[in-house]
C-alpha cells in the first residue's frame, strides 16, 4: 500500500538501513558510496558557512547568467559525475577480473552498476561537458556578449543538475535501474522491473533532456543571431560550426528521448500499453524512438571534440587550419548523415536484408566525411611548428586511437559481422574507443585550451602532459583486451563467464582501468596544483597560446560583458589576422553603455521544484509531487510578473577597465613560443625569429 | 558442402574458431573489412607519427608553412581515398548482407526447431520429431537448420557463434535464423540480450551429431516424460538452469528431455500475447510474482501470432 505522507518510501529504503541490517559485500560497497551523500550534504554546507564561501558562490556563481559561469558549473557537474562514473567502471572491472563463474559482485549489484555508470557518462558527463565547454566558448569565439537567452541557459543548467541530483540520490534512498543505459522494454516494464530503478532513470535521464533541448534552442539562435560584425558563416572557427551542428541535433533529436522517457512512464505509472508485452504493446518502437535519438547523440557528443581538436590543430602547429571548407561540408554531411543510421543499433532484431543493407551502407558512408576529417587534421599538422603541449599530446592520442575506434565502427556497420558481436565486448570496447580518445580526450584538451581564458591562469603543462598520457595508456590498456573478448564470445552486461580463456584479458582490463583511475586523479591534481600556482601562471594579457580566434582577443579572465566593443571580423582567423596587422590591441575610439541581464535565482529555484517533483514521483508521494509541479509552474509565472532591471555599465566604466587592459598589452614585450609553459608567459604572445623569417621569405 | 574445410569435432568454437560455414563466412568477412578498410585507416596510422616527429618545433629545418590551406589535388586524395573504399565496402555489404540473411531457407530440406527463450534457459521444441529439450540443441551433422524464434518474457536474443550470429526473440512474434550444422562435436549457445539476474548463466550446448545419431536421440526420447501444459507452465518460472532443475527434483547434470505432448504449445506460446486480455504478473513467464497455476495457456488462438514479417 501507498502510505499518503511517505509513499513507496520506508525505513529499509535508505541504502544505510538496508547495510546495517544485511551487511554483505555489495550491501556494503553501496552503503560506503551513499554515506559520502549524507556526509558530503553535511560538510560541504558546514565548510561554505565557516569559509564565508556560501556569500560569492551564491552571488556569483548560482544567481549569475554570466555563459560563461554557468559553463564552468556544467563542467563542474561533469568532473563529479565523472568521479562516479570512473569508480563504477572500476568496480566492474576489478569484478571480472575474479569473475570467472562467479567473482565479488552480486548480479543486481553488477547490472545496477553498469546501468548507472551507462547513464551517468552519457547523460551526467559527456552531455555537460560538450554543454559547458560550448557555453564557454560559443560567445567568446562568436565576439558577442553572452548566449541568446541567459535565463534560460541558467534553466537549462539546473534541469540538467536535478537530473544528477535524481541519479545521485539513487544511491542512498531505494536503488536505480538495472536495463542498461538504453532501458530497453518490457524488462523495464512495471511486470519484470517493479520498484523505483526505472522511475529514478525515467526522471533523471528526462529532466535533463529538457534542460539539454534547451540549451540547444539557445546555442543555436546564438549562432544564427548573434555573430560579430563580419562573421558570416565560412569565417566561424571550426568549433562553432561544429557546436551549431550540435545546437541542431539537440533540437531534433532530444523530443524522441523525451517521448519515449514520457510513454514508458505511462506504460508503469498509469498502466498504458506501449511497449507491454500485452495488448498490443510493442518494444520495437520504444527501440526505434530510444536510437533516433541515441545514435545521433554519439555525433552531438563527437562533433565539439572534432571542433576542439581542429582549434587545437591549428593552434598549436602555428599554422592555418587545412581544408577548412572540406571540414565544414563535413562537419554539416556527419551531421545530416547521423539521422539516417540508427537501425545499425538493432540489425539482429528480424528486419529484410534489404532494410539492414541500406542501414549498414548509410552508416559507412558516415566514416567518409569522419575520415576526410582526420586527413584534414594531419594536413594541418604537416609543414607546421608543432609545440607539444598537453592539448597537442590529447590530439596525437586522438588521431591514432580514434582513427582505430573508426575502424571497428566500420566493422560494426557490416551487418553480418555485426551478427556476431553486437551484444559483446567488442562493441563495449568500440564505443568507449570513439567515447574516451574522442569525447573525453577532446572535451580534457578543451578544458586545458581554455581553462586560462575563463580562469585568468594557466593549467601546469608537466601535470597536464602527465596526465594526458595516463588517459592515453589508461585506455589503451583497458579496452584492447576487450575487443579480444569480445571476439571470444564474453557477452557485454554479463556478470559472469564460464571460460577460462577470457580471464587473462580481464586481468588486464582490470590493471588499466586503475591507471584510468590515476588519470582522472592526475586531472584534479592538475587543477588543485595549478590553482595553487595561480600568481605564476597567470596570463591576464589574454593570449597565453599566441592563438588565432576572438576568444583570445579579451583578457584573461575576460570581464562579464566580454568585448568592451564588439569586434569587426575581416577574416577567419580574425585574431591572428588583428596581430598581424598590429590592430590586435589599437585603442578604441568609442565605447559605449553595456547592458547586462541581471543575477536571478530563476535557475535555482527551477531546479529545485524539479528535483522535489521528480523524488516525489518516483516515490509515488501524491502531494510532493503536487508541490514540486505547481512549483515549477509558479517560479516562471512569479518571474514573469516580477519587473526585469538590466545592468547598465556606464562606458566611462568599461573604458577604464578596456583601456587599462589595452595599455598593458601594448607596453608589455611578450614571449615567444620557446616560453610558453613558463611564468614568464602573461598572455601576450610574440612571433619568434622563425615565422618572422617565413613572414619575411613569402613576401 | 563448404563443411569439409572446418576442423574435425571443434568441442569449443566461437565466432574466431567457427565450426559452421555460415559462422566461418561471417568471420571471413570481418577479415576482410579489416584489410580493405587499411586502405584509408593504415596511411592514417603511419602519418601521425611522423609527421608530429618530423614537424615537431626544435626541427628547424623541417619547411614551414603558415598559410598553406588548401591543395586541389590533395583534397580530390582525401575525398576520393574514402570514397573508394567506401564504395566497396558498400557493394560487399550488399552482397554479403543478402547472402547470409538469417531468414534465406537454406535448404528445401531443414531440420526445424521452434526456440522458446524463458528466464533464463532455452526451450527447444521439435514438431515434426515430437521432442522437446531444455538448453540443448541436437543437430544432425551438415544439415540446414531453421531455428523458428521467440520468447515467453522478455526479448533475448540468440546466438551460436561457431555456428551463426545472434537473432532477437520477442514474446508474441515470431523470428527466424537458418544456419548449417558443422561436423560432430558441441559447442555453444547463449543468450546475448541482458535479461537480469540470471542471464550470464543463459547459455545452453548444441551438439551436432551423425545422421543415425540424431535418429536415434529423437527415437530415444519418444518415452521421454511427457512436455503438457503443466510441465511448460512450472519450466517457465523464472530461475537459470541449474535452479529450473532443483526445483523440478532432478539432479543438476542431468538433461532436461522431453516427449513433445502438446504439438500446439509453440503456437499457444505466442497466443498468450494475443488473448485481446491484459495478462497480469503472475501469469507472465519472468516476473517475479509469476505462478505456474496462475498461467493458463489460451485453448486456441483468437488471434494470428503477429509475424515478423519478411519483405
Ligand atoms: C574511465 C574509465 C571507464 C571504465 C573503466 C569503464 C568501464 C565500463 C564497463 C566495465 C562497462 C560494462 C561493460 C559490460 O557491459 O560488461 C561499461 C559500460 C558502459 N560505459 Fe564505460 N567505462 C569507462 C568510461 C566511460 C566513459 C567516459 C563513458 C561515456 C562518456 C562510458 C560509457 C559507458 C556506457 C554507455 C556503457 C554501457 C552501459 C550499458 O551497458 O548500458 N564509459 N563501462
Ligand atoms: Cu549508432
Amino acid at each position: 500500500m501507498t502510505d499518503s505522507l511517505c509513499g513507496n518510501l520506508t525505513w529499509d529504503s535508505i541504502m544505510l538501513v538496508k547495510a546495517w541490517k544485511d551487511p554483505n559485500v555489495n550491501n556494503l560497497i553501496t552503503a560506503g558510496a551513499a554515506a559520502m551523500i549524507p556526509v558530503g550534504a553535511l560538510m560541504v554546507p558546514l565548510l561554505l558557512l565557516w569559509t564565508g564561501w556560501w556569500r560569492p558562490l551564491f552571488r556569483d556563481w548560482l544567481a549569475s547568467v554570466d555563459h560563461k559561469k554557468i559553463g564552468v558549473l556544467y563542467i563542474a557537474l561533469a568532473v563529479v559525475m565523472l568521479f562516479r562514473g570512473v569508480v563504477e567502471g572500476t568496480l566492474m572491472r576489478l569484478h571480472h577480473a575474479t569473475a570467472l563463474h562467479g567473482g565479488v559482485l552480486s548480479p543486481d549489484h553488477f547490472n545496477q552498476l553498469f546501468t548507472t555508470h551507462g547513464t551517468t557518462m552519457i547523460f551526467f558527463v559527456a552531455m555537460p561537458l560538450i554543454t559547458g565547454l560550448m557555453n564557454v566558448v560559443i560567445p567568446l569565439q562568436l565576439g558577442a556578449r553572452d548566449v541568446a537567452y541567459p535565463r534560460l541557459n541558467q534553466i537549462g543548467f539546473w534541469l540538467t543538475a536535478s537530473g544528477g541530483f535524481l541519479i545521485t540520490i539513487s544511491l542512498l534512498i531505494g536503488q536505480f535501474a538495472t536495463g542498461g543505459w538504453s532501458a530497453y522494454p518490457a524488462y523495464t516494464g512495471s511486470i519484470f522491473s517493479p520498484g523505483v530503478g526505472v522511475d529514478y532513470w525515467l526522471l533523471s535521464v528526462g529532466l535533463s533532456g529538457i534542460g539539454s533541448t534547451l540549451s540547444g534552442v539557445n546555442f543555436a539562435v546564438t549562432l544564427y543571431k548573434l555573430r560579430a560584425p563580419g562573421m558570416t558563416f565560412m569565417r566561424m572557427p571550426l568549433f562553432l560550426w561544429t557546436s551549431l551542428c550540435v545546437s541542431i541535433l539537440l533540437v531534433l533529436i532530444m523530443p524522441p528521448l523525451t517521448v519515449a522517457c514520457i510513454t514508458l512512464g505511462l506504460d508503469r505509472y498509469l498502466g498504458f500499453h506501449f511497449y507491454t508485452n500485452d495488448l498490443g504493446g510493442n518494444l520495437m518502437n520504444f527501440i526505434n524512438l530510444f536510437w533516433m535519438f541515441g545514435h545521433p547523440e554519439v555525433y552531438i557528443l563527437a562533433l565539439p571534440a572534432y571542433g576542439v581538436m581542429s582549434e587545437v590543430a591549428s593552434t598549436f602547429s602555428a599554422k592555418r587550419l587545412y581544408g577548412y571548407p572540406s571540414i565544414v561540408v563535413a562537419t554539416m554531411c556527419i551531421a545530416v548523415l547521423s539521422f539516417l543510421v540508427w537501425l545499425h543499433h538493432f540489425f539482429t532484431m528480424g528486419q529484410s536484408a534489404l532494410v539492414n543493407a541500406v542501414f549498414g551502407i548509410a552508416t559507412l558512408i558516415i566514416a567518409i566525411p569522419t575520415g576526410m576529417k582526420v586527413y584534414d587534421w594531419l594536413a594541418t599538422l604537416w609543414r607546421g611548428r608543432i609545440r607539444f603541449t598537453t592539448p597537442m599530446i590529447y590530439l596525437c592520442g586522438f588521431l591514432v586511437l580514434f582513427v582505430i575506434g573508426g575502424l571497428t565502427g566500420i566493422i560494426l556497420a557490416n551487418p553480418t559481422i555485426d551478427f556476431q558481436v553486437h551484444n559483446s565486448l567488442f562493441l563495449v570496447a568500440h564505443f568507449h574507443n570513439v567515447i574516451i580518445p574522442g569525447v573525453v580526450f577532446g572535451m580534457l584538451a578543451g578544458l586545458h585550451y581554455w581553462f586560462p581564458k575563463v580562469f585568468g591562469f594557466r593549467l601546469l603543462e608537466s601535470w597536464g602532459r602527465t596526465t594526458a598520457w595516463l588517459w592515453i595508456v589508461g585506455f589503451s590498456v583497458t579496452f584492447f583486451p576487450l575487443y579480444v573478448a569480445g571476439l571470444m564470445g564474453m557477452r557485454r552486461r554479463a556478470v559472469d563467464y564460464a571460460d577460462p580463456a577470457i580471464q587473462p584479458y580481464m586481468i588486464v582490463a582490470a590493471i588499466g582501468s586503475l591507471i584510468l583511475c590515476l588519470a582522472f586523479l592526475a586531472l584534479l591534481g592538475t587543477i588543485l596544483r595549478s590553482i595553487l600556482l595561480r600568481k605564476q601562471l597567470a596570463v591576464p594579457l589574454g593570449d597565453p597560446w599566441d592563438a588565432r580566434t576572438l576568444e583570445w582577443a579579451t583578457p584573461c579572465p575576460p570581464p562579464e560583458y566580454n568585448f568592451a566593443v564588439l569586434p569587426e571580423v575581416t577574416a577567419r582567423d580574425a585574431f591572428w589576422e588583428a596581430k598581424e596587422n598590429g590592430t590586435a590591441y589599437a585603442p578604441v575610439e568609442k565605447y559605449e553603455d553595456i547592458h547586462l541581464p541581471p543575477p536571478t535565482y530563476y535557475g535555482l529555484w527551477i531546479g529545485a521544484f524539479a528535483s522535489v517533483l521528480g523524488f516525489a514521483v518516483v516515490w509515488h508521494i501524491g502531494w510532493l509531487s503536487l508541490l514540486g509541479l505547481l512549483g515549477s509552474i509558479a517560479v516562471p509565472i512569479a518571474y514573469a510578473l516580477l519587473p526585469y532591471r538590466e545592468i547598465i555599465l556606464p562606458a566611462a566604466e568599461v573604458q577604464k577597465q578596456d583601456e587599462a587592459w589595452r595599455c598593458a598589452a601594448r607596453e608589455t614585450d611578450g614571449v615567444t613560443r620557446d616560453e610558453e609553459a613558463h611564468a614568464t608567459n602573461r598572455g601576450l604572445a610574440k612571433p619568434d625569429e622563425l615565422e618572422i623569417e617565413f613572414a619575411a621569405a613569402e613576401r | 558442402m563448404f563443411v569439409s574445410v572446418f576442423h574435425l569435432l571443434a568441442t569449443a568454437g566461437n565466432y574466431l574458431e567457427p565450426v559452421g560455414p555460415i559462422a566461418g563466412t561471417e568471420r571471413a568477412h570481418l577479415i576482410k573489412v579489416i584489410w580493405v578498410s587499411m586502405i584509408a585507416i593504415g596511411p592514417a596510422l603511419l602519418a601521425t607519427p611522423l609527421i608530429l616527429w618530423r614537424y615537431r618545433r626544435s626541427n628547424a629545418r623541417a619547411a614551414y608553412t603558415p598559410k598553406w590551406e588548401g591543395n586541389r589535388l590533395l583534397e580530390i586524395i582525401m575525398w576520393g581515398v574514402p570514397i573508394a573504399v567506401v564504395t566497396w565496402l558498400s557493394l560487399h555489404i550488399w552482397k554479403s548482407t543478402h547472402q547470409l540473411d538469417p531468414y534465406r531457407p537454406l535448404a528445401e530440406e531443414a531440420i526445424t526447431v521452434q526456440v522458446v527463450g524463458l528466464d533464463w534457459k532455452w526451450l527447444f521444441l521439435y514438431p515434426d520429431q515430437g521432442v522437446a529439450l531444455v538448453d540443448e540443441l541436437i543437430v544432425p551433422e551438415g544439415q540446414a537448420v531453421h531455428l523458428i524464434l521467440t520468447t515467453d518474457t522478455v526479448m533475448q536474443s540468440l546466438q551460436i557463434p561457431a555456428l551463426a550470429g545472434q537473432m532477437y526473440a520477442m514474446p508474441g512474434m515470431t523470428t527466424h535464423q537458418w544456419f548449417f550444422a558443422g561436423l560432430p562435436g558441441e559447442t555453444r549457445g547463449f543468450n546475448a540480450q541482458f535479461t537480469g539476474l540470471g542471464f550470464s548463466k543463459q547459455e545452453f550446448v548444441v551438439k551436432t551429431v551423425t545422421q543415425a545419431g540424431f535418429e536415434e536421440a529423437m527415437a530415444s526420447m519418444q518415452s521421454a516424460p511427457p512436455l503438457d501444459e503443466a510441465t511448460y507452465s512450472k519450466l517457465a518460472e523464472r530461475g537459470t538452469p541449474t535452479e529450473t532443475k532443483l526445483a523440478l527434483g532432478i539432479s543438476t547434470d542431468a538433461t532436461l528431455r522431453f516427449r513433445l505432448a502438446e504439438p500446439q504449445l509453440f503456437a499457444r506460446v505466442l497466443g498468450r500475447y494475443h488473448t485481446g486480455q491484459p495478462l497480469a504478473s503472475e501469469a507472465q513467464p519472468g516476473s517475479a510474482d509469476y505462478r505456474a497455476e496462475a498461467a493458463a495457456l489460451p485453448a486456441a488462438m483468437n488471434t494470428m501470432p503477429m509475424h515478423h514479417h519478411h519483405d
